[in-house]
């Protein structure tokens, strides 16, 4: 498998930033890479895109619950006779924009953190990796339930927050060592050499070489992230207001959807769904791992 | 490396007790289980406060749900006096020392519902403990095992299927899966009879060391098992194949096969060896993984180990038993970790040494 798309072949120079349009290329040429950014693409397009096009007057029909798939309800009704396709549709948009947030506070805490304990070293360093070490040690889900249930959190907004505040420490880990072995190269020492300040350093020097390492550890980040919270609303420890992908399962799954043939769809619809955006986001980021890290699918 | 020079050095100056002192301190195993019973002091002293920090004081709120259900106020202080172990109204500095002293003990309190806490972790926990290592053993010995042949055949046929059978199964979540084997195996194709497996053990087996009651407690573990078996093989057997292919590149494989040795000797005693190494600290991290996820497993195939305990717990604000539960899941969790560390650095001295020199 060729890693590097000709698009990258010309030298790069000081700052070995990764071009963007290699990766792109590379990305749409290779098929799972491209499965994956359809897979991704199409799920986010559809939740974010739908409530334009579709209705979200879902009205509660007793008369019709449980029913199978059939030309008016593609897939069925649930419980309270409400259409599952729509909820399926309107139903992503929580879920994906907890992933992103709690991802990006994520990613922004480690990186921030991390860079700094690696540059610094000394206390700085220690004590980090000591928090780390404390954080950590918490079952990060189990955690999540008690504090989510205790606290009553409400918005989708402080998950997404308390997400990222308890998932850093793995990925700070990584790009601590990422930065301890990017600030001994030439280009850092350079830098230092025109007396740029640690900060411009840092943030302008060694972190945009990261770039793609980044890239690659925030859609692991998201899925982290969907993972725990999709678990939180299927068991009921988060707030069961509105609807989403999660609830939809936690209310099949207690009102038996499963015993019953016509609620099949019910509750496959929504694991389907999670299932697939998850699938996509981990194609692409095996993808992504072969264009940064050639060495990998040599191996 | 430089650290260990002023030691020889006190030793054979004669300051022998404060040297003898000095070495056991800066000794790898000392620091570690320092380091570990640090982290656990920390992390029980943030959940104490935690918990005492939120809103509404447990024994109020006891107070208060009793009354609702018809009880006097008298009567439910009464209880409440009983069940909880410390008084709110003390200073919280003092509640602390009094919990630590207790914990120091082996008292975790007492749980809303009449127990101890330690009776409830330990009626949840051997199983959790039982499915999760189970699983964790099954599908360490078949990672392995596919990842050594996926290195010896990269690119085959069983290379790609394992990577892509590995990370589709990897990509659901766990739970998830639990429901999609629920539906599809045990509702539709019938395998299984969705209500007969749950729970731990069937009613009426007495838990004893006989053949009926150790075959039911791996009938009912079957689910879970399977769920955490296919979910996590594909990264055991990447990590696997990684590390071979690694070891196959080294210069003694090479000599190895200069020097003629059968491919079966050269597999076993230099591959297979070295490449297990990396997958021990792989075992601390993913078996806490497997351990700290498995409340949704559980909770979704109605396994009755640790998560129905605090899950019934978070339910019913039950803080001495979550605060409980919490804290033993902390504490397997470095456990592991530690126990990873001391045997890596048993089997690779060099750990002990770039551990000593950096200082950690």
């Amino acid at each position: 498998m060729t890693a590097i798309a000709p698009g990258v072949a010309e030298p790069a120079l000081a700052a070995p930033a990764p071009r963007t349009d290699g990766v792109w290329r590379t990305m749409v040429r290779s098929k799972s890479g491209l499965a994956g950014l359809v897979l991704v693409v199409l799920i986010t397009g559809m939740s974010y895109l739908a409530p334009l096009f579709v209705d979200d007057h879902n009205p509660v029909d007793a008369q019709n619950r449980w029913q199978g798939p059939s030309g008016e309800h593609w897939l069925g009704t649930d419980h309270s006779g409400k259409d599952v396709l729509k909820q399926v549709v309107l139903g992503g948009q929580t879920i994906i924009y907890v992933g992103f947030l709690a991802a990006v506070i994520t990613l922004g805490v480690a990186v921030v953190l991390g860079s700094l304990a690696a540059y610094y070293r000394g206390r700085l360093d220690s004590a980090l990796l000591q928090l780390t070490d404390i954080v950590m040690t918490v079952p990060a889900v189990v955690l999540l339930a008690v504090v989510g249930a205790f606290f009553g959190l409400t918005t989708p907004t402080t998950l997404a927050l308390l997400l990222g505040l308890i998932t850093w420490p793995v990925l700070m880990r990584s790009i601590r060592a990422q930065v301890l072995s990017l600030k001994e190269r030439e280009f850092v020492e350079a830098a230092r050499l025109q007396d740029l300040g640690n900060m411009r350093i840092i943030f302008v020097e060694i972190v945009p070489n990261m770039a793609g390492y980044i890239l690659i550890n925030f859609i692991i980040a998201v899925t982290n992230a969907m993972y725990a919270l999709v678990g939180l609303y299927v068991l009921g420890l988060a707030p069961l207001a509105g609807a989403n992908w999660g609830i939809m399962i936690h209310q099949a799954w207690t009102y038996g959807a499963i015993y019953l043939p016509e609620g099949r769809a019910f509750i496959l619809a929504p694991v389907c769904a999670i299932a697939l955006f998850q699938l996509g986001l981990v194609m692409l980021t095996r993808s992504l791992e072969e264009i940064f890290n050639p060495r990998l699918s040599k191996g | 490396m430089s650290t260990t020079a002023p030691d020889v050095a006190s030793v054979r100056t004669g300051e022998r007790t404060t040297g003898i002192a000095r070495r056991i301190l800066r000794n790898y195993v000392v620091r570690r289980v320092f380091r570990s019973l640090f982290v656990i002091w920390v992390v029980t002293t943030v959940m104490f406060f935690m918990l005492r920090l939120l809103p509404g004081n447990p024994v109020d709120t006891y107070i208060a749900t009793q009354m609702r259900a018809g009880g006097s106020y008298e009567s439910a202080a009464a209880t409440a006096a009983g069940l909880f172990t410390f008084d709110p109204s003390t200073p919280l500095i003092q509640q602390y020392g009094d919990y630590l002293w207790a914990l120091l003990h082996g008292d975790l309190g007492n749980s809303l519902t009449g127990t101890t806490v330690v009776e409830k972790i330990s009626s949840g926990l051997p199983w959790t403990l039982f499915s999760v290592g189970y699983a964790l053993l099954i599908a360490i010995g078949v990672g392995l095992l596919l990842g050594v042949l996926m290195a010896y055949r990269r690119g085959g046929v069983l290379d790609h299927t394992v990577s892509v059978i590995g990370s589709v199964l990897h990509a659901i979540p766990n739970y998830l899966f639990a429901i999609i084997l629920v539906v599809f195996g045990g509702v539709q194709l019938g395998l299984f009879d969705v209500a007969d497996i749950r729970g731990t053990y069937t009613a009426g087996v007495e838990p004893e060391l006989s053949f009926t009651f150790v075959s039911d407690a791996f009938y009912h573990a079957s689910l879970p098992v399977t769920v955490y078996v296919l979910t996590t093989f594909g990264t055991w057997a990447l990590v696997m194949k990684a590390s071979t292919i690694t070891t196959l590149e080294e210069d003694y494989v090479t000599v190895a096969r200069a020097r003629g040795l059968s491919d079966r000797r050269i597999g076993t005693q230099y591959v297979g060896r070295n490449a297990v190494l990396p997958m021990i600290a792989q075992i601390a991290t993913q078996g806490s993984f497997v351990f700290g996820t498995a409340i949704f497993v559980e909770l979704i195939l109605k396994y009755d180990g640790i998560s129905a305990e605090l899950f019934a717990a978070i339910n019913d604000r039950d803080y001495a038993t979550v605060q409980g539960i919490l804290l033993l899941m902390t504490f397997v969790v470095v456990f592991s970790n530690l126990l990873a560390e001391l045997v890596n650095s048993a089997l690779d001295p060099r750990i002990r040494e770039s551990a000593n020199g950096a200082g950690g």
